[in-house]
């Protein structure tokens, strides 16, 4: 096997890590929530990380590399800078989701499941974001975003492209 | 017009109203907690017992019954664990109690690990929701601070502290067994009952309860109000307030508490929700979130009632309880109301939801994992202008081949859907064989 790099991870990180494994009775069920903390720093899951964590918490890859496979918010590759979530399930396509998605998809440049050559933006539809009265919803990073129309779809893109590094 | 009566949600949309610590304890908060210490653990669960209260979660399973079910003889450490994966389509009322109140949730979840005398308490959240993940933590801090978590609380000798834990965006984590299987940090595989019951095989091989969000919240104002108070609110075995999400083709969507039965399905959508939008006509409702059976805007309900006595309702009758979307052949579920008026193809809104069923699959069993495949693939062909004449009896069949042999209960959610749809709207299934209309040319928003 190709041996791996070792992983550079900030300090932060690694504090949260520690705190987070001594958390848990068992060092295993740290296992999601270092994923999630090594994906906020990185932005995805590099091939390096699955060995740390495995090494971490005294597991083979394999029982991170199969949690990395099923879980849709675990990314195994960079996700735009803004990254898109669009509700994609019934309240909110009842009224307008696939419309947002494809207006979005104008206004940014960026085809659904792709991210822009310039690497700014992605956009993914995902299923209920459990805000359902105030569909049709989507997120930005980490923020949602409720009650879409077009023209607040256009002033969001607009918006978006304005803080663009 | 019914008046909303509410309990759980009493403060969460004052406009004064934060979430701090400081607004919640000038709020009469953790007095509960207080008086909870005063009284032994079984008291509490008798008052639990007492009030009828039944889960909010989805199966509407008695709390005081689950609790009684802990394996108390195995010398393992007892575990509480928080549903807070709010997953089911149609449902948004976990989310309003997380990020508006979460101190209400804290208290009730400590009330209810002392009386079942568990240590460790999870709350698993929803990936999604990281703003609501880090509320939590902070109000976890605080109340840390105050002495209402960690050791000895309150001098009661009683310890305990939560733990709150991110899902990753997969539906299945909803299932209580799956839930504990990822909380154990494995892939989210449903465990096989019996003999994983998790009160007596849980979170780590040990005796664990699994209760929503609104369920532990419901547990501190029974203890606040006693649970024969408590039980007065609603009817018997419908006892409470129940937080309905309604969402779709009305004027108001929203949340709204009421005692259980307090209002009709008419009342809700016709009154509170301010009616469909107009010009339009009511063309079906799922009444429990997206798993629930669907019901027909013509339908109407005949049978007996619990209590022996017959009734004969439309739509618009149905009681919003437990029992009365149940008797109506569905089931009102997580409470997720979804409306569709006459703009809505019915075929494109069937192949909406076959395509999340087929997402979120955890693939295990055979029948599900092939199943919801199928299902997706055939009802979006049928959306695509390749609708064929024996496609609603191959959907049927394949729902039918799913139902009842699988693991967990997400088999079933993915099949009632189906069955319901065809079903009941089989003229529409037969006659999108014969004009075979391609999705975006029909029906007024686009839903596949
Ligand atoms: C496929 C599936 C998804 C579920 N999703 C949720 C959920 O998101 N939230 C929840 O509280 N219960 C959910 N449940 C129900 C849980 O398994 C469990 O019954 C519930 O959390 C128990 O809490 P309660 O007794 O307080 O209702 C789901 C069940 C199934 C079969
Ligand atoms: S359907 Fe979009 S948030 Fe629920």
């Amino acid at each position: 096997m190709r041996p791996l790099k070792d992983m550079e991870l900030s300090q932060e990180t690694i504090a949260k890590i520690d705190a987070r494994v001594e958390k848990y009775p068992t060092k295993r069920s740290a296992a999601l929530p270092l994923l999630h903390l090594v994906q906020e720093e990185k932005g995805y899951i590099p091939d390096e990380a699955i060995e740390w964590i495995a090494k971490r918490l005294e597991l083979n890859p394999i029982n991170i590399y199969e949690i990395i496979t099923f879980y849709p918010m675990l990314k195994r590759k960079p996700m735009g800078r803004k990254h898109v979530r669009v509700c994609r399930t019934l309240s909110c396509a009842l009224r307008g989701g696939y419309q947002v998605c494809k207006s979005l998809q104008e206004q940014l440049g960026c085809k659904l499941d792709e991210t822009s050559a310039n690497g700014e933006f992605s956009i993914e539809f995902v299923e209920c974001l459990a805000s359902c009265g105030t569909a049709p919803v989507i997120m930005v990073n980490e923020n949602h975003h409720e009650n879409m129309d077009e023209e607040k779809t256009i002033a969001l893109c607009r918006e978006l492209k304005k803080n663009t590094t | 017009m019914p008046e909303e009566h509410r309990i759980i949600l009493k403060h969460a949309d004052e406009p004064d109203y934060t979430r701090d610590i400081d607004c919640y304890l000038k709020h009469g908060g953790y007095e509960i907690l207080q008086k909870a210490f005063k009284m032994k653990p079984d008291e509490i669960h008798q008052e639990v017992m007492d009030s009828g209260l039944r889960g909010r979660g989805g199966a509407g399973f008695p709390t005081g019954l689950k609790w009684k079910f802990l394996d108390r003889k195995s010398g393992k450490p007892i575990y509480l664990v928080c549903n807070a994966d709010e997953s089911e389509p149609g449902t948004f009322k976990d989310k309003q109690i997380m990020y508006k109140d979460p101190h209400q949730l804290i208290e009730g979840m400590i009330i209810s690990a002392f009386s079942i005398q568990a240590k460790q308490a999870f709350i698993y959240i929803r990936g999604e929701f990281f703003e609501g993940a880090r509320i939590l933590e902070e109000a976890i801090e605080e109340a840390r601070a105050k002495k209402f978590l960690g050791e000895n609380i309150l001098n009661s000798g009683f310890s305990c502290d939560i733990v709150v834990h991110r899902g990753a965006g997969a539906y299945i984590c909803g299932e209580e067994t799956g839930l504990i299987e990822s909380l154990e940090g494995k892939r989210p595989y449903p465990r096989i009952k019996p003999p994983y019951f998790p009160a007596v095989l849980g979170l780590y091989q040990s005796p664990t309860i699994v209760n929503n969000v609104e369920t532990l919240c419901n547990v501190k104002h029974i203890v606040e109000m006693t649970g024969k108070e408590f039980s007065k609110i609603g009817s018997p075995g419908n006892t409470g307030t129940r937080i309905w999400c309604v969402s779709g083709h009305v004027q108001k969507p929203g949340y709204y508490e009421f005692p259980c039965g307090g209002l009709t399905m008419g009342e809700m959508i016709n009154e509170v929700c301010g009616g469909l939008m107009p010009g339009r006509k009511l063309k079906a409702i799922i009444p429990g979130g997206s798993s629930a059976k669907v019901l027909r805007a013509d339908e109407r309900f005949k049978g007996k009632l619990k209590d022996g006595s017959e009734f004969d309702w439309g739509i618009w009758d149905i009681p919003l309880d437990f029992d009365g979307p149940a008797a109506a052949g569905s089931m009102s579920g997580s409470g997720g109301i979804i409306i569709m008026d006459d703009s809505t193809d019915i075929v494109q809104a069937l192949s909406n939801i076959t395509a999340f069923y087929a997402h979120e699959s955890c693939g295990q069993c055979t029948p599900c994992r092939e199943g919801v495949q199928w299902m997706r693939k055939i009802s979006k062909r049928m959306c695509g202008g390749d609708a064929r004449e024996e496609d609603a009896d191959l959907l049927l069949s394949i729902a039918n081949q799913i139902e009842g042999r699988t693991i967990c209960a997400f088999g079933e959610a993915a099949a009632w859907p189906v069955q319901s749809f065809v079903d009941k709207f089989k003229d529409e299934f037969k006659a999108y064989a014969e004009t075979s209309p391609v999705s975006s040319e029909s029906g007024d928003k686009q839903l596949v």
